[in-house]
């Protein structure tokens, strides 16, 4: 029987589903309005903000003024290099973890999501202290192992989930077929896990981009990726709202281009699992 | 060839023991059937065959060669899964060729050998389809061309019905039954359903708790069922089983007679009762009937034409010719 829902409730459902997306949305949405005002403009209340002209003087000024291509290149290298580095060290954890669990993979599990509860500051002591002595600080090698421990956690979660979701039974159907181990992995598990490596890979990308608080205190001008390049506008001689914001959309242009083309994808990576 | 031997075969999974050191013959073309309740052990002795679980003692031999420490690959033996296990990024070709792939036959070879059991299981026009975009019974015969192209020495089917509806499940039985005929490969079966073990099997192997009940034919088995277990599990409706003073006058601590075996009318009997729920089947009808013999109402056959209202008074008179006997442990009584 199908549920009794009206076309008035459900058009009621829509409006607020797009309101809760506008509010979510509406901070972005800002930045970039403001990205193409005249300073003075910026700072005037909302209704004036909209009315007043509109410039491209805020993206020539922080062009001319920083690397814009620098720091994307930075950002880039960090977020695909700590990705793939994860990925190494995360498909045999967690393939042994999904088909070969000991009584302790449960609490291995645990424990490494445990450890995305601990505040980053706790642990910047020790880090940037480890960084000078290793002579890592402002290198990319060093920003995109600290990145990829970071994220590892999650990489290892949800591959997991992905491999959990993969019969046993296909499995042994492989090695009853006569596959070795090596071959039962590459062409059996890899071609079925590849859509959720795909939007772990995705995802990793994204937090690994956004990530602000170990590449602004571990970087100052070689390896900083965009995150830094943002907050150079944010100086101690006040805010220039437009330039910032300038500076922001340009940061998050590419990744948000990147979201918007995958987010079928990232959605169904996301909720694999919940829902069969 | 297919000679499959178990010697003293025992499995633990950690303190808790499923199989009991049990041993077993399969000869060569054989087609046996696995059958008891759920959790009495049939998988994991089918599994521990194929070599997918580690046996805890004793030796499985395949054609008199020790396959004990072979890895399941190597063991010459072709699986097919309830939950079919195809290969679902793969076609139905590619499917069915894979062990040959793995095998390391040419590209022609696996071609050739595809197309013959694609031939004998009507899976021509599939072959470039993929798993997801067929059937349920279709399915099932994917997974069986996948076993067959690679000329195993033995089939063993896990329960490889029970995903199918009824319907399909009784054609797809006389479709493995034909196939066993023709290849004269051996094969070892394993279900729950009492029907699929007496229709299939050359020799049917009755498990309960690990240990086996009995072997034998399934004539055998429905005729003289070795103890009450076998006697209750094989044949159906079951046969009924009559403890106490009944019993007691054939010297016997339970007595079993299957519902054919017992006549009915409605003027004489042995036994006088009342009718309660009657299933019609059209081919026959089947009556439940509480009588003083036993506490348990009994199971009676008749034909598809009789009728009796419910509460009827009837009289049963079971055929002595057909009694069986059991004493206290359950044990037949010659």
């Amino acid at each position: 029987m199908a549920r009794a829902v009206t076309t008035q409730r459900k058009t009621l459902n829509t409006i607020i589903a797009w309101v809760i997306g506008l509010v979510i949305f509406f901070p972005i949405l800002w930045i970039i309005i403001l990205s193409f005002k005249s300073e003075g403009d910026a700072i005037r209340p909302p209704l004036e903000v909209l009315t007043s002209s509109w410039t491209f003087d805020s993206y020539a000024v922080v062009q001319e003024r920083s690397d814009y291509f620098k720091h994307f290149v930075n950002s880039v290298t960090l977020s695909v290099g700590s990705t793939l580095l994860g990925l190494i060290i995360a498909v045999p954890a967690a393939w042994a973890m999904a088909f070969v669990p000991s009584k302790s993979t449960r609490n291995i599990l645990m424990w490494m999501l445990s450890t995305k509860m601990l505040p980053a500051v706790g642990v910047l002591y020790p880090i940037y202290l480890l960084f000078i002595r290793l002579g890592l600080l402002d290198s990319r090698i060093g920003l995109v192992v600290v990145l990829m421990l970071i994220n590892l956690p999650i990489i290892i979660w949800m591959l997991y989930t992905y491999f959990k979701e993969i019969p046993g039974e296909i499995l042994e159907a492989a090695r009853m077929d006569g596959a070795t181990l090596r071959e039962e992995i590459l062409y059996v598990l890899t071609p079925m896990a590849i859509p959720g490596m795909a939007s772990t890979v995705l995802l990793n990308i994204i937090l690994a981009w956004n990530e602000a608080f170990w590449t602004l205190n571990l970087t100052a001008a070689k390896a900083a990726p965009l995150t830094a390049f943002i907050a150079s506008y944010s100086s101690p001689e006040g805010l220039f709202y437009a330039k910032l914001s300038a500076a922001s959309t340009m940061a998050i242009a590419p990744i948000l281009i990147m979201g918007w083309f995958s987010q079928k994808q990232l959605v169904r990576g996301l909720t694999f699992g919940a829902v069969k | 060839m297919g000679q499959i031997q178990l010697n003293q075969v025992s499995k633990s999974f950690g303190p808790v023991e499923v199989i009991p050191p049990l041993d077993l013959t399969i000869e060569d073309g054989e087609f046996v059937v696995f059958v008891g309740p759920s959790g009495c052990g049939k998988s994991t002795l089918l599994r521990l065959i194929a070599g997918l679980e580690d046996v805890s003692g004793g030796h499985v031999l395949i054609d008199g060669r020790d396959a004990t420490e072979i890895v399941p690959a190597k063991r010459g033996l072709a699986m097919v899964f309830q939950s079919y296990a195809l290969y679902p990024h793969m076609s139905v070709r590619k499917n069915i060729a894979f062990p040959l792939r793995m095998a390391g036959l040419d590209k022609a070879e696996q071609d050739k050998r595809v197309t013959q059991a694609a031939e004998v299981l009507n899976l021509t026009d599939y072959l470039e389809r993929r798993p997801g975009q067929l059937s349920g019974g279709q399915r099932q015969r994917v997974a069986i061309g996948r076993a067959i192209v690679r000329e195993p020495a033995a089939f063993l089917f896990d329960e490889p019905l029970s995903n199918l509806d009824a319907a399909l499940r009784v054609g797809m039985r006389l479709e493995i039954s034909e196939l066993h005929k023709r290849l004269k490969t051996t094969m070892i079966y394993v279900t729950h359903d009492q029907v699929e073990a007496m229709t299939m099997a050359d020799k049917i192997v009755v498990l309960q708790a690990g240990v086996i009940e009995q072997v034998g034919s399934p004539l055998e088995l429905y005729q003289r069922p070795r103890n009450t277990f076998v006697a209750g599990f094989i044949g159906s409706p079951k046969m009924n089983l009559i403890r106490g003073a009944e019993a007691a006058k054939h010297d016997a601590d339970t007595i079993g007679i299957r519902p054919e075996h017992i006549g009915i009318s409605s003027t004489e009997g042995t036994w006088k009762g009342t009718v309660g729920v009657s299933e019609h089947l059209g081919s026959d009808t089947f009556f439940h009937v509480q009588c003083n013999a036993s506490p348990e109402p009994l199971t009676v056959r008749a034909t598809g034409e009789m009728a009796l209202s419910y509460g009827s008074e009837v009289y049963l008179t079971p055929r002595q010719e057909h009694l069986h006997r059991f004493d206290a442990k359950g044990l037949r009584l010659e």
